[in-house]
């Protein structure tokens, strides 16, 4: 492997590296949950983008083989954080929040506290509407 | 036309998305990282299989009208997650914890197919400084957090022109 190759590789782990580290440090700096949140979904995307890149970079000037696992690894990434942070979010406003603390919509409220339209009682809907 | 109707028909009930199925054979092929006949049959039945299995929760196909600005969207996303990260890096390591003005948005959708919204709300996720939440009941309205916005009509401005408007033309 000539030194290029190992520099950029070095460089792509140590920018990894430190996103990853500035994601954790938020999580213990941020006041509350919802600030907290932004740590993990953001910073630790490139983070964890940057070390695949790295392996990819390694992978074709070590051994000549393009290696795909690692795009996959990070579109599964980009597929899962969205969903885990909605997730997370919608947790701590059935437990932390009610809500008038948040911005009404017009029509009906937030699906956390308010029925789907046309659901009255607090039964589910019909099954053919799912 | 009637028996083509019903062909149509039995096709959807057997490959309710067929674009995702060629999607999973495809990543299935990549996981392997190597290809044999074995490999694309397993793949075939998987792929098969998984819209089959979640058809009922995902009824209608996305109707996408226009692929070249859906992989213009796509690269924007692309920039746009890069600057996410470095701006979020920043206000982590040197904004004061007391300074930081955290908002509740509200944002009136123009979005009405489902899977528009959902890339809508994952794209606000990965952008810079928000954090998308809950959608309204009636699907109009969806609730983002925001990190640090001292003006939030422009933060929802934002939105609305630089993602929610290239949604539009893509999907609707």
């Amino acid at each position: 492997m000539s030194i290029l190759a190992e520099a950029i590789v070095s460089a792509l782990i140590i920018i990894g590296a430190v996103f990853l580290l500035v994601g954790s440090w938020g999580m213990i700096r941020m006041p509350e949950l919802m600030t907290r949140l932004h740590a993990p979904t953001k910073a630790t995307t490139l983070g964890v983008g940057g070390t695949l890149l790295a392996s990819i970079a390694y992978f074709l000037a070590a051994e000549g083989v393009f290696s795909i696992h690692e795009l996959l690894i990070s579109m599964f990434l980009f597929l899962s954080a969205p969903i885990t942070a909605h997730f997370l979010a919608k947790a701590y406003m059935h437990s932390r929040l009610k809500a008038g603390e948040l911005p009404r919509p017009d029509g009906k409220g937030w699906s956390t506290y308010d029925k789907p339209a046309g659901v009255e009682s607090g039964e589910a809907p019909p099954r053919d509407t799912l | 036309m009637m028996a083509h109707d019903a062909q149509t028909r039995q096709a959807r009930s057997w490959l309710p998305h067929p674009l995702m199925t060629v999607l999973l054979i495809l990543i299935w092929i990549l996981l392997q990282n190597s290809f044999s006949l074995g490999n694309l049959l397993l793949g075939v039945v998987l792929g098969v299989l998984f819209p089959l299995m979640t058809a009922s929760f995902w009824p209608d196909r996305p109707h996408i009208r226009n692929y070249g600005k859906a992989v213009v969207y796509f690269l924007v996303v692309i920039g746009d997650i890069v600057t996410a990260n470095i701006q979020v890096a920043r206000l982590i390591l040197f904004a004061r914890v007391s300074s930081l003005q955290p908002r509740w948005l509200c944002v009136p959708l123009a979005l009405t197919r489902p899977e528009a919204i959902t890339l809508l709300a994952g794209t606000v996720t990965m952008t810079p400084g928000t954090v998308s939440c809950d959608l309204s009941a009636d699907g109009r309205h969806l609730l983002v957090h925001c990190l640090d916005e001292p003006d939030p009509e422009a933060a929802v401005r934002r939105i609305k022109m630089r993602y929610e408007a290239r949604l539009m033309e893509i999907f609707e």
